[in-house]
C-alpha cells in the first residue's frame, strides 16, 4: 500500500513537473517526455502488471491535465503509455535494472512510436503529409532528448526502487 | 484486482481507453469533477514550481553580456522618443476621433474592454505538437471560454477551457488555430490560420484574402474582423510579410509575421469581454 501510494506521488510530482519546469528547459522548443522515462524505467525494474498500470494511469493523467485541447481525445496517452509499460515489462527479470542500455532502448523505442501515433492520429488525418517534417522537426529530436533525459533520471528512479523494496521485504518480514 | 492476469488487465484497460476515446469525440469532458480536481491540486503546485522554472531562466538572462544591454538600451531610448512624439500625435488623433464620432452619434463601443492580467503557468507537455498553454487564472476570477487573451500589443489566442482557478489557452500559432481577420489598408478579410511547420520560422499563415484587386501588400496591418464570432474586432495580430495571389486567381495567400512572441509569453492579458455578448 505504501509502495503503491509513493509510486503515485513520484508520479504526480513526474506530471507537474512535465506540464511546468520542464518546458522551460526545453531545446529547440522541444520538451523530453519524462512520463514516458517513468513508464518504461518502472515497467523494467518492477514488472508487466507494474508497467501496464502505471503506464495507464500517468497517460490518463495526462490527458486530463492536458485536456481535449485541439481535437485530442482524452484516452490516446493512456492507450499509448500503457503499452509501453506493458513491453518494458517484459524486459524485467531479463536484464539487469542497473543497466542503463535497456532503459535508453525502451524509452527511445516507446518515444518513437508515442510520436508516430500521435503524428498519424493528430495531424495526418487532418491532411498534413509531410511526415519527415515532423519527423525531423518533433520526433527524433524528442526521442534523442528523452534518452538524454533519462540516463540522468533512470539512477534516480532505481535508487528509490531499490529503496522501496527493501521496504517491501522488511515489511513482509515483520509479519513473519 | 491482484489476481487478475496482466494479459486480461491489458485488455480491459484497452477496452477502457478505447471507450474514453470514443466519449471524449460525443462527450465535453472539459468541465468534469476530475478535471477540476486535478486544478485545485496541481495549479498550486504548478505555479510554485514555475516560479523556480522562471527564476532559473531569469539568472541565465542576467548573465546577457552588458555590453548587448547598453546597445540595447540606448535604442530603447531612441525609440520611447520617438514613439513618445507619435503616441501625442495619436492622442491628439484620438480627441478628434471620438469628437467626430460624437457628432455622428457612434457608440465607442471597440475603445474599452476590460482586461485581466494573468500569468502563464504550464506549456502543453508534449510541448511539441501543441501550443497551448495555462494560465493561472479561471472561472473564480470571471474568465470563460472563447475569452481573447493578448500579450503585450498583440492578439496572442482564445481561452478553450476554464476550470475553478485555471484556464488553457490555444495561441493562434497552434495547428489548430484559424482567425478570422481584415487588412487594415484594404478592409478585406481574410483566415489566419496557425500552422506547426511555420512555427520556426514565427510566421503564420494568411488564407483566403479576397482581394479582387491585388491592393494589400507586405507590411499591412492585420487586425481581428468584425465578422468573427469569437475574436473581438480590431485586435492587431500582425503584418504582412509575403503575399502572393493562389493558382485561382481568386483569392491572395501569404504569411504574417505576429505581434507576440510567442516562444516566451510570461504574462498575458485576457479581455473579459465576449464577442457574442458585448
Amino acid at each position: 500500500m505504501r509502495t503503491k501510494l509513493i509510486l503515485l506521488g513520484t508520479m504526480l510530482l513526474c506530471l507537474v513537473l512535465q506540464c511546468s519546469l520542464l518546458p522551460a528547459f526545453a531545446i529547440a522548443s522541444v520538451t523530453p517526455n519524462l512520463m514516458i522515462i517513468f513508464t518504461a524505467s518502472f515497467g523494467l525494474m518492477r514488472g508487466r502488471r507494474a508497467g501496464l498500470l502505471l503506464g495507464f494511469l500517468c497517460g490518463l493523467a495526462t490527458d486530463l491535465m492536458l485536456g481535449s485541447q485541439g481535437g485530442l481525445f482524452i484516452g490516446l496517452r493512456a492507450f499509448v503509455y500503457m503499452y509501453i509499460g506493458y513491453f518494458s515489462g517484459f524486459c524485467c527479470h531479463i536484464f539487469y535494472d542497473d543497466d542503463i542500455k535497456m532503459p535508453v532502448l525502451l524509452t527511445a523505442a516507446g518515444d518513437l512510436s508515442y510520436g508516430f501515433l500521435f503524428y498519424i492520429s493528430q495531424f495526418l488525418l487532418r491532411g498534413r503529409v509531410d511526415l519527415f517534417f515532423y519527423l525531423r522537426r518533433i520526433i527524433l529530436p524528442e526521442v534523442v532528448y528523452t534518452v538524454l533525459l533519462t540516463v540522468i533520471c533512470y539512477r534516480l528512479f532505481l535508487l528509490l526502487n531499490q529503496k522501496l523494496d527493501i521496504m517491501d521485504k522488511r515489511s513482509v518480514g515483520s509479519f513473519v | 484486482m491482484s489476481h487478475m492476469k496482466s494479459k486480461t488487465l491489458l485488455f480491459i484497460l484497452s477496452l477502457l481507453s478505447g471507450i474514453l476515446i470514443i466519449l471524449s469525440f460525443v462527450v465535453d469532458f472539459s468541465v468534469n469533477p476530475l478535471n477540476i480536481v486535478a486544478g485545485y491540486v496541481l495549479t498550486p503546485l504548478q505555479s510554485g514550481i514555475n516560479q523556480v522554472g522562471g527564476w532559473l531562466s531569469d539568472r541565465m538572462d542576467y548573465f546577457e553580456s552588458n555590453l548587448d544591454l547598453a546597445a540595447k538600451n540606448e535604442e530603447l531610448q531612441a525609440q520611447v522618443d520617438q514613439l513618445t512624439v507619435e503616441n501625442t500625435q495619436l492622442l491628439q488623433d484620438h480627441e478628434e476621433l471620438n469628437t467626430l464620432r460624437d457628432l455622428y452619434e457612434l457608440d465607442h463601443k471597440y475603445e474599452s474592454y476590460e482586461k485581466v492580467g494573468a500569468r502563464v503557468i504550464a506549456r502543453e507537455n508534449s510541448g511539441n505538437w501543441f501550443s497551448v498553454f495555462t494560465i493561472d487564472k479561471g472561472s473564480e476570477d470571471g474568465l470563460a471560454a472563447d475569452m481573447n487573451v493578448l500579450a503585450g500589443a498583440g492578439l496572442a489566442g482564445i481561452i478553450t477551457e476554464v476550470g475553478p482557478n485555471w484556464a488553457k489557452v490555444r495561441s493562434i500559432i497552434d495547428d489548430y488555430s484559424n482567425v478570422s481577420a481584415e487588412i487594415t489598408e484594404t478592409n478585406d478579410t481574410c483566415i489566419i490560420a496557425g500552422s506547426l511547420d511555420l512555427i520556426d520560422d514565427g510566421k503564420i499563415n494568411l488564407v483566403k484574402l479576397n482581394d479582387p484587386n491585388s491592393q494589400a501588400k507586405a507590411g499591412d496591418t492585420v487586425v481581428t474582423s468584425h465578422i468573427s464570432d469569437k475574436f473581438l474586432p480590431g485586435i492587431l495580430i500582425g503584418y504582412i510579410s509575403e503575399i502572393e495571389t493562389d493558382s485561382n486567381n481568386l483569392t491572395r495567400s501569404g504569411y504574417i509575421s505576429p505581434m507576440v512572441d510567442f516562444k516566451d509569453i510570461k504574462e498575458v492579458l485576457v479581455i473579459k469581454n465576449l464577442k457574442q455578448t458585448s
